[in-house]
Parts: structure tokens; sequence; C-alpha cells
């Protein structure tokens, strides 16, 4: 692995001026994507500047019906907060299925999210669930934030702070996982708020995470796995690889999306995936 | 910035001049000589380089020894007290839940935290918590049974689970 410098800053504000100041500075969370990476040579950053030690960047809470989690958050954590237990089963859910359970004990989501693996689960319920990014600038909407592979819209430099999710009257995430790598060959997540928009993001089937607005029609009118079965995907911008071709990714959005609704509906679920 | 680290390893207060590169594992195996824990893939995958930090179950081939600066780390080696064996390592001769040995130090570090955090585990669970550790030898029946058996010791004992709300994906 090539040398670096190691820094930690304690705020947020300190750590995105040492990321401006060194062009080839890389934040690091959790660093369950970015220290592979270095490892293969695929990131050689001059300096890493460690968050792991501003506190404001942690912890769960719950105000006028939105649920804020810090992006230093370690998925095990979600996974087993009592806040997001209650506030929204179905995110606590997905986080205790994220990769295994030493992956979960270091990841964080805004790792995850900033990172925007085409895969990963936590930009389906960031975008399915309508949260909004907070970085110290400003605040980005879900459906702004996830641009592209591995790209967001945060500019150079730019930290996630916070991700604020509105809590839906329900939800609930389900992952067709790839065997080996527990990332999703695709995963769904669905949502219903209290007024009754319904919202479906779809991760692992496309270059970022999307969502599919004839599967968010149909379920706005009828909130039951009936109403989406036999919805086609169009395949046009669908993955295919070695796992599975852009037709079998296709059949299981629907699929999935059937599985998430009626897990959804089932009271208190948290969620066998 | 000094490139020093200052941990505690198995209770022993440690600081160290390393380079920011070196990984956790090459840092407990290199810098202090402790070598039963082990790196098998370098890759995230296999566990086999398991250790406790805080009480957390990390692979420590992917984590900087400077991101473990001021925390505890628990290995292989700090685990039995007295000449006794840790109720896991004792579950794991009893009920043979090894072969080669090479996953050993790793699987068990990874099964304390699943026994100390996790309630209500059954083989289901087990194999499916289990999924951060790969066995080549022994097709993880033993491993099973002897992660059971070293659950009901702390359920029944007096190591009570940690978190008894939270066997999270039943």
């Amino acid at each position: 692995m090539h040398m670096f410098e190691y820094l930690q800053p304690r705020t947020a504000i300190e750590a995105e001026a040492l990321l401006l100041a060194n062009e080839e500075a890389r934040a690091i969370s959790g660093g369950m994507s970015l220290l592979p990476a270095m490892k293969l040579r695929l990131a050689a950053p001059s300096h890493l500047i460690d968050l792991s030690g501003i506190e404001e960047m942690r912890g769960t809470s719950v105000d006028d019906n939105v649920l804020t989690i810090g992006a230093m958050t370690r998925h095990a954590e979600v996974a087993r907060s009592s806040v997001v237990r209650q506030a929204i089963p179905g995110l606590a859910a997905l986080a205790s299925g994220i990769g295994d359970r030493q992956v979960r004990n270091r990841g964080t989501i805004g790792g995850s999210i900033a990172n925007s693996d085409p895969a990963a689960c936590y930009p389906a319920s960031v975008l399915g669930l309508g949260a909004t990014v907070m970085t110290p600038r400003r605040r980005i909407a879900a459906d702004d934030f996830f641009v592209g592979v591995f790209e967001t819209a945060l500019e150079p430099g730019e930290l996630v702070t916070h991700i604020a999710f509105p809590i839906p009257e329900r939800s609930a995430y389900v992952k067709f996982q790839q065997p080996a790598s527990r990332f999703a060959l695709v995963g769904v997540l669905v949502s219903r708020s209290r007024d009754g928009t319904v919202r479906v993001a779809v991760t692992g089937a496309s270059s970022h995470v999307f969502r599919v607005p004839s599967l968010e029609q149909a379920l706005a009118a009828e909130f039951t796995p009936g109403a989406v079965e036999n919805i086609a995907i169009d395949t046009e911008e669908l993955n295919s690889d070695i796992h599975g071709d852009a037709d079998y990714r296709a059949h299981l959005i629907p699929v999935l999306t059937a599985r998430a609704v009626d897990l959804a509906s089932k009271p208190d679920a948290v969620g066998k995936i | 910035m000094a490139n020093k680290v200052s941990l505690t390893v198995n209770g022993r207060s440690v600081q160290r001049e390393v380079e920011p590169r070196t990984l956790l594992a090459t840092f407990l195996r290199e810098h202090l000589g402790m070598t039963g824990t082990h790196i098998g893939c370098d890759t995230s995958q296999c566990g086999c380089c398991t250790v406790l930090v805080d009480g957390d179950a990390v692979k420590s081939c992917t984590m900087f020894a400077f991101q473990a600066n001021g925390t505890s780390i628990t290995t292989i080696e700090g685990l039995a007290s007295d000449g006794r064996m840790h109720p896991v390592q004792a579950a794991f001769q009893e009920h043979h839940g090894l072969q080669c040995g090479f996953c050993t130090s790793g699987m068990v570090m990874s099964i304390v935290e699943l026994v100390e955090k996790y309630d209500g585990l059954d083989e289901a669970s087990v194999r499916e918590l289990l999924d951060g550790n790969i066995c080549r030898c022994t097709g993880y029946h033993n491993i099973v049974k002897a992660t059971l058996a070293a659950a009901d010791v702390y359920r029944s004992g007096s190591a009570a689970a940690t978190h008894t709300d939270t066997l999270l994906r039943s």
C-alpha cells in the first residue's frame, strides 16, 4: 500500500478544510470500501482524514416525525438502535443484513451513501424513504443525491454529516443477495408515507439506485403485492453481469417489490430477509 | 503528527511508532509478535484475522493500527485466564470445532462476540451470523455445535448476554 498521512480532525468543518487543502486527500469512516481499494491500488490518497473522532456525526434521534442518523453511525448500531427499530423498523432490518457481522461493526451509513456503490443497500433506504442528506454546507434531497456509479452530488471536500429520514407509515426492504458478497443483486425498498405517497427505490440493478414510477403509481392506487406482480420493467438501463442478466434483474424488481409490500404490511415486521 | 499509536492489547498498555499504512493485523503480528491472529485472504472475506476492538468483532486486516488508537483489543492470546480456557475455546475442544486450525483463532474471536451479544441463538441464526468467517475444512458442522454449546454456557452461567433483545435476524 502507498504511503499517506493520517489526520484526525474533531469537527466536520475542520475535516472539510483538510480535504480542501489537500487535493488527493480522502475521508475515511469505517473504511470497509476505501481500505480494500487502497490495498488494490485503486485508490492512493495522499492523506486520510479519519472521521471517527467527530462526535457530532454519531448517533440517532427522532424529532418532529423525522429520524436523524449521524453519518458515522455504524451499521450494527443502526440495526440495534431502539430509536431506529421503533421509528423505521425496515431501516434497522436493512442495516442488519449488510455485509457480515464484522463489516457491520465498522461500516457507516455516511460512508455507504457517499460511496454510492451500485449494489449497496443503504442508498435504497435514502432514496426510498425520501431522506435528506445533510452536509455542513447544505441539505440535499435524496432524489438529487445519487447521480452515477460511485458518484454523488457531493462537491470536492463536502462531507455527509447526517441523514434525515421522514418516518413513514410503513416500509420494508428486501434484497436478493449475491451469496458471497451479500451485496444486492437486486434490492428494493418500498415505503408509504402518512399522506399515502409511495416510493419504490431499487439498488443493485443499474449504475446507481433509482425509483420506479410505474410501481409507485400502482401501489399508490392499491398497496398490495398483487398490484405490482405483473408490471414489466424496461431492461434498457439494467446491469448484466455473471451473476444475472438484465432480464433476470428486471424480473426480480416487481417480485421483490411485492415481497417488500407484503413485509411492510405486517405489523412490527423487523424483517427476515 | 507523531506516528505513534497507543492502545491496550489483552489488558496490556502498548505504545509503538508505526507508519499510518500499517494494518492492525500486521501491527499485532509483526510489531507485537502476537501471531495467533492469522491473515488468510487479506481482502476482508475470510475472517481469520478477527479480533475484538472494544468488544466488537472486526477484521484486523481491514483496519489501520491508527484507527485502533485508544481502543482496547482482545486477541486469541488474551482469552484464556489463569490457565483456564475461555468457554468458546473449551467448546471448540469438546466438540472438535477445528481441523487444520488456520481459521480457528478468528472463528473463536468472532464467536466470542456472537455469544456475548446475541441471545436466542439457534443453528440457523448461528450459520447466518458466522458468514464473516470462512472455514475450508470442517463444513462448519462442529463449529456450529461448539457455538451453541458455548452460548448455553453463557446463558446459564454468570457471563450473561449483554444484548438480550437483539437476535436481529429472527
